[in-house]
């Protein structure tokens, strides 16, 4: 039956073509680049102040680790004299001394490599490990993704605090700083493994999955190819997320005793050290907290960021 | 609902299993002795160690003290501490503060978190949905042992409004602070739940008939916003158990609530190995039965979930 036909009462079944609006189909622009994730969410995040508060910190805080020369020139550990015990800023000292008369300020800059590298150690730890278990249970489905699931839900049912406490007391005499990031990694990747497996559920019946099935492409070459690149999205933000995690591990092992010797240079080990003298010399504990804390914050709020820029349900939320 | 909670029972088997072996495994299976460790920088006499030994059942195969160490857990022994003193015996005295404790710290946090996640979502994009993120992405950044001493030396030492360690019997007024400090850890991420799920539900096609209907917001904003926002607020508070143990260690540790947390921090700082994996085991066994029931009511509340494959 022709599409012009009219019934009865009924003057136009279909629309004239002049009422079409074609001017809107025109508007489509189909030269110039395509849009994509990645294109849209750095078009969205560039626009955010957020974003560039939080890069230009964590890129000072890595300034600050690869070349702690930079920012100063006084040792901070053979430098210390007992009579400077708690002590008041003096001139060269802008921030004052510890208990064991070292200087804080220098302290606090030579502290930041320990926690940078221990967040990303872990971070790639978690990474790889979320990735590996994730993807396999996600795209093979079957009795691997029953093995793996049940493998990561052991690993998650040990809150991970709680797990590295207990390595590094068996551990406590070779503690350094991938000790302790492996520690810390090994109980922390099943969040990465679910976020990815799920996503990977999601995207594995695609179309173009079934495209690349069809031409004939080697499940696994789909899986590393097709499947992964359209489901790290997630994985990208909760990694982030999870350097801040690590970080904040690591000071708290090192607060708790059982993480990084006294030797090495730690924000955690130097708060921990404060904590006896609060009630006189606050400034000592809270000064190395602070270097930690916007550390931290910085890798959330890029996190933060990342998130809104890559899950459309955020974004849709601001 | 029979079905699904066998087999969510059926799958706690496993988790169960695999969680006491692998802390059993990370303790002993390790390079170390633990008799030796047992005695510091002494030597103790080869006798006094073949005892021992024999007593530990360290001359057993390693899977069957591991299924000694099960066996004892589920009647009910859980070794003893250096002290002496069975570790079964301890957790009866200490549970009960921690408990507290943990009333304390969800009752604020539920408080605080709802009531700012729901203005929040109500008039997102507004001053004070931005300043409540800056606020809880500042609380997420600080590590809990940071915000326990600021806390402890501004309403403690400075204002005094507070004592600074908990007293004999832990009277609740002086758990209000260690459960304060407790509290914001989860505060933020219950904010953020509540304010997405407000923002969710007051899309739904159920908020715009009660608008049409014309009740007024007062009625649909509690009955039907709130009501239907909880269901991912009260799931959290599985993962929010696990978050208050670990912090807890840390929070009685500073504050000297004499709780569970306080003696595994204790036995961390001190280094006895046996007993930091008989409260690790406790507390991870706790934590999969709270998420256990917190799944099996997630089922009740939600019958989608029940009928899901």
């Amino acid at each position: 039956m022709p599409s012009n036909t009219t019934r009865p009462d009924q003057q136009h079944f279909v629309a004239p073509i002049e009422e079409t609006p074609l001017v809107a189909i025109d508007k489509v622009q189909t030269e110039g680049k395509p849009s994509n994730l990645w294109r849209d969410a750095w078009n969205d995040v560039r626009k955010r102040p957020m974003f560039w508060i939080s890069s230009a910190l964590i890129l000072l805080v890595v300034i600050v680790a690869l070349f702690p020369g930079l920012f100063t020139q006084v040792p901070p550990n053979n430098d210390c004299q007992l009579a400077n015990s708690n002590g008041a800023p003096t001139d060269g000292h802008p921030l004052g001394f510890t208990k064991q008369g070292c200087d804080i300020y220098s302290r606090i800059i030579h502290g930041t490599s320990t926690s940078l590298s221990v967040g990303i150690i872990v971070t790639v730890l978690v990474f790889v490990l979320g990735i590996v278990f994730g993807a396999f249970a996600g795209f093979y489905g079957g009795w691997i993704d029953s093995v793996l699931s049940r493998l990561g839900d052991i690993f998650f049912s040990i809150p991970y605090i709680l797990a590295a406490v207990v390595i590094m007391s068996v551990f406590s005499q070779y503690a350094n700083v991938w000790v302790i990031s492996l520690a810390i990694g090994i109980f922390a990747w099943p969040a990465t493994a679910r976020v990815l497996r799920a996503e990977i559920l999601r995207v594995k019946n695609a179309d173009f999955v079934m495209a690349a099935t069809a031409l004939g492409v080697s499940r696994f070459r789909i899986l590393l190819r097709h499947v992964l690149p359209n489901s790290i999205a997630p994985v990208i933000v909760i990694t982030t997320i999870s350097l801040a995690s690590a970080i904040v591990a690591e000071a708290t092992l090192s607060f708790l005793g059982v993480g990084l010797p006294s030797s090495t240079m730690s924000w955690g080990n130097d708060i921990s050290a404060a904590q006896t003298d609060l009630r006189t010399a606050p400034q000592v504990l809270i000064l190395p907290s602070i270097a930690l804390s916007i550390t931290v914050l910085s890798f959330i709020m890029l996190g933060e960021v990342i998130r809104d820029a890559l899950d459309p349900k955020a974004r849709a939320q601001r | 609902m029979a079905g699904y909670i066998v087999r969510r029972l059926l799958q706690a088997i496993p988790v169960l299993l695999g969680t006491t072996f692998l802390i059993y495994f990370m303790v002993f299976a390790m390079p170390g002795d633990p008799i030796v460790a047992l005695f510091g920088d002494k030597t103790p006499p080869p006798q006094v160690i073949e005892q021992l030994r024999e007593r530990y059942h360290l001359d057993q195969p390693f899977i069957v003290q591991y299924f000694i160490f099960l066996g004892n857990i589920f009647r009910g022994d859980l070794g003893t501490s250096f002290s002496g003193q069975p570790v079964s015996e301890i957790l009866a005295a200490t549970f009960p503060v921690t408990l507290r404790l943990a009333v304390l710290a969800i009752f604020f946090e539920m408080i605080a978190g709802i009531s700012v996640g729901l203005i929040s979502g109500l008039r997102k994009g507004g001053i004070f949905d931005a300043s409540a993120l800056v606020v809880s992405l500042i609380l997420i950044s600080l590590p809990i042992f940071v915000v326990a001493f600021v806390a402890q030396y501004i309403f403690g030492i400075q204002l005094g409004w507070f004592r600074t360690t908990v007293g004999v019997g832990a009277p609740t007024q002086d758990l209000i602070l260690p459960a304060l400090v407790l509290a914001t850890i989860s505060f933020a991420q219950i904010t953020r739940l509540t304010r997405a799920s407000v923002i969710d539900t007051d899309t739904q096609d159920f908020v715009r008939t009660a608008a049409s209907k014309g009740l007024s917001r007062t009625r649909i904003v509690p009955v039907h916003i709130l009501r239907n926002s909880l269901i991912p607020v009260v799931t959290y508070l599985a993962v929010d158990f696990g978050v208050l143990m670990v912090g807890a260690t840390v929070t009685e540790g500073i504050f000297n609530v004499p709780g569970v947390g306080r003696t595994l921090y204790q036995a961390i700082i001190r280094g006895e190995g046996p007993t930091v994996v008989s409260f690790v085991t406790v507390m991870v066994l706790i934590y999969l039965v709270v998420n256990l029931l917190v799944d099996l009511l997630y089922a009740v509340l939600d019958p989608r979930i029940r009928y899901a494959k």
